[in-house]
């Protein structure tokens, strides 16, 4: 099995077909008039190799963490597939998606309130050990100081709590958190978007170290561009629950093709470039998702709007072997 | 303090009492605004900066002090005043953008009398009279229609949008010096791009001078004229924007610079900075970086280093530069910016 993993690195890992989930608004009440529902995440499609590291990008409220925890199943998807391995997973009993986690793990964004105040690192991650019966109890403490030296942090830290600890030293608890049950699949939600830049830099230095002796799978989740081409392979960027283009890193940052990841791209501040690049400022803000624009969800916003955007939503489609992008002109 | 100096910072030193100690939490800094300009004032979590702005306002919490240093505006030591003078000041002369543009606003208030409230007590006009000037300031910075908004509840407003009624609340007094706090942190990029594009825009129509508090260096390579990098309290750094790219001086800078993802180039690790910030009872004897910095020598760990000014103003506060900055103060009559350059080039280079 193992050699023939190494000859076919294509294999997918994860497999997300038209995945949708919605959010209900309100209760209906006796005057009110149709549902009205968020459509957080609509009608999206991709796929994550083994060994990859598949980027997502987007504004707040884009539906990129929304995403994440339907893929995990925290937030049972409205409609669509999730195949890991082959399985589709969206259909599984409470049971089986407690064995799922040992397969795909989260790392949340804030480190000070993803972990328990009460409990000691060691106890909070034993506990994990214990019950998915990773190791036998009597090697549980062994390996949990492996796991802590693993992650940067030292074998006494496991009689700690939490408030002792930094905020990049507790973004480090959660890394070995999510890999105290050796997972295939971690998805990171923002992991490194509240530290400080030099903290952020060990963070995604140590993400990337880890990928490597685990042979782990990464969906990175981030709303910071540089940060997701630094540690990403290939790059999907979402706008309003649509992913609107997704691409080999290489090619997305030297060749965007959709009109809005040209102007994401062109509103990141550059410490590197020092002449001032022309910049295409977006007006307005990213309209409701209660109240989504006809045909193309960006047409509100794109300096290259015509009639044909207003009236249909263009097709997520391929524009080369790496590249794909919803727009009616690329 | 030239008299072109809007605001000048004199060896400030600001901390918090209890009932057993003091603990002091910025150390000594100096700088000064001049008219028009914008100061970047850039560094982590905890360095001090935002407690910096905090002083200048006189908003420090009750139990913090200024225990030390003077801070001039327009050549009056406002760390002297007390509080009927301060409101006086705050919100007519010198005005805050805050970071959070969700909680700072007044949920219950429509955003309207937000903004003609400062008017109305600042300036004696008469309320319709402020409502006017609210619909002129919410137009300048580019909220469409806003003779409806002022109607509205700042629920009703989006992120981008509730930061620019922070700006035209902050603005109505014509201010002289305005301190934005982390103004873009919370904002998405798009978002921040139109916000930073409007500040500029601001400083040159209405010729004041800024303050601006961030850790995103990037958004200091949009804004500033000059930047002042702290770190545990202390100033490491002050020079104008384009030489503190081009050529940092102290380690703390560097390495800041080096640890962010660089969009147009490939690396395979990022360059960090090792260890974390000391926590303020347990500041290092000599330099605060000196348990950090890949360049530490005896003298780094055993004593605090000295200012150092080179060429243009550019200061750095590390011992690393004491001997070839010295050579080129004596031999300052002969084409000093040039020699100071090559000089500390070099000494990175080796």
């Amino acid at each position: 099995m193992q050699a023939c993993e190494k000859q076919q690195p294509q294999v997918s890992l994860l497999e997300v077909r038209s995945l949708k989930k919605y959010f209900p608004v309100g209760k209906p009440g006796l005057f009110s008039r149709e549902k009205q529902e968020v459509k957080a995440v609509d009608d999206i499609s991709f796929s994550v190799k083994k060994g990859e590291t598949l980027g997502i990008v987007g504004e707040s409220g884009c539906g990129k963490s929304t995403m994440g925890r339907a893929i995990l199943q925290l937030q049972a998807p409205t409609g669509g597939e999730v195949l890991f391995e082959g399985q589709d997973i969206s259909k599984l009993s409470k049971k089986e998606i407690r064995d799922l986690r040992k397969d795909i793990q989260i790392i949340f964004q804030d480190p000070f309130g993803s972990l328990n105040q009460r409990m000691t690192v060691g106890a909070m991650l034993s506990e994990i050990v214990h019950v998915h019966k990773i190791v036998p109890k009597e090697k549980e403490l062994n390996y949990v100081q492996k796991l802590l030296q693993d992650v940067g942090l030292r074998a006494e830290h496991y009689w700690r709590y939490p408030h002792e600890f930094s905020g990049g030293q507790r973004q480090r608890i959660s890394i070995a958190r999510a890999l105290a049950v050796r997972p295939k699949l971690i998805i990171c939600d923002e992991a490194v978007s509240a530290l400080d830049v030099s903290v952020q830099a060990q963070v995604l230095n140590l993400l990337q170290k880890l990928k490597q002796k685990y042979q782990l799978t990464y969906i990175f989740i981030s709303h910071d561009l540089s940060v997701v081409k630094h540690i990403s392979d290939r790059v999907g960027v979402m706008y309003l629950g649509k992913m609107v283009e997704l691409a080999d890193k290489h090619e997305m940052y030297s060749n965007p093709q959709h009109p809005y990841t040209k102007a994401l791209f062109s509103a990141i501040p550059d410490v590197s470039s020092q002449a001032k690049k022309e910049r295409v400022v977006l007006k307005g803000d990213v309209p409701s998702p209660l109240d989504i624009p006809s045909g193309c969800r960006f047409h509100s916003r794109c300096p290259l709007a015509t009639d044909k955007c207003k009236a249909e939503a263009p097709e997520f489609r391929d524009l080369n072997r790496v590249h794909k992008a919803a727009c009616h002109y690329v | 303090m030239s008299s072109k100096d809007q605001l000048a910072v004199k060896n400030l030193h600001v901390g918090f009492q209890n009932k057993k100690s003091f603990t002091k939490i910025i150390d000594g800094i100096n700088f000064s605004v001049k008219k028009g300009e914008t100061l970047c004032i850039v560094g982590e979590s905890g360095c001090g900066k935002s407690l910096t702005s905090l002083s200048i306002m006189g908003l420090l919490p009750k139990t913090g002090k200024v225990s030390e240093g003077e801070i001039l505006f327009d050549g009056q030591d406002l760390t002297g005043l007390n509080e009927k003078q301060m409101s006086k000041i705050r919100g007519n002369e010198i005005s805050m953008i805050f970071q959070e543009p969700m909680t700072s606003l007044n949920p219950v208030h429509k955003i309207g009398w937000q903004i003609s409230e400062s008017i109305v007590l600042h300036q004696k006009l008469s309320k319709k009279q402020a409502e006017e000037k609210a619909i002129d300031m919410l137009k300048l910075v580019g909220i469409p229609s806003p003779d409806k908004r002022i109607h509205q509840y700042p629920h009703e407003l989006s992120g981008g949008m509730r930061q620019r009624v922070m700006i035209a609340m902050a603005l109505s007094c014509n201010p002289k010096l305005l301190i934005a706090d982390e103004p873009t942190t919370a904002l998405d990029v798009t978002i921040q791009a139109q916000i930073l594009e409007l500040m500029n825009k601001l400083k040159t129509e209405l010729h004041m001078s800024i303050i601006m508090i961030t850790h995103d260096l990037g958004v200091v390579s949009e804004i500033a004229d000059k930047v002042l990098v702290m770190y545990a309290g202390k100033v490491v750094e002050y020079s104008d924007v384009k030489t503190l790219f081009a050529n940092p001086q102290h380690p703390y800078t560097q390495g800041l610079i080096e640890s962010i993802p660089k969009l147009n180039e490939e690396q395979d690790e990022l360059p960090i900075i090792k260890g974390s910030v000391p926590s303020p009872d347990e500041m290092p004897k000599g330099c605060r970086f000196s348990t950090r910095c890949p360049y530490a020598t005896n003298a780094c760990f055993n004593e605090v280093p000295p200012m150092i000014s080179g060429e243009a103003g550019h200061q750095v506060h590390c011992w690393k530069y004491t001997e070839c900055w010295e050579i080129v103060e004596k031999e300052g009559l002969i084409d000093a910016g040039m020699r100071e350059t090559a000089a500390a080039s070099q000494l990175i280079g080796s």
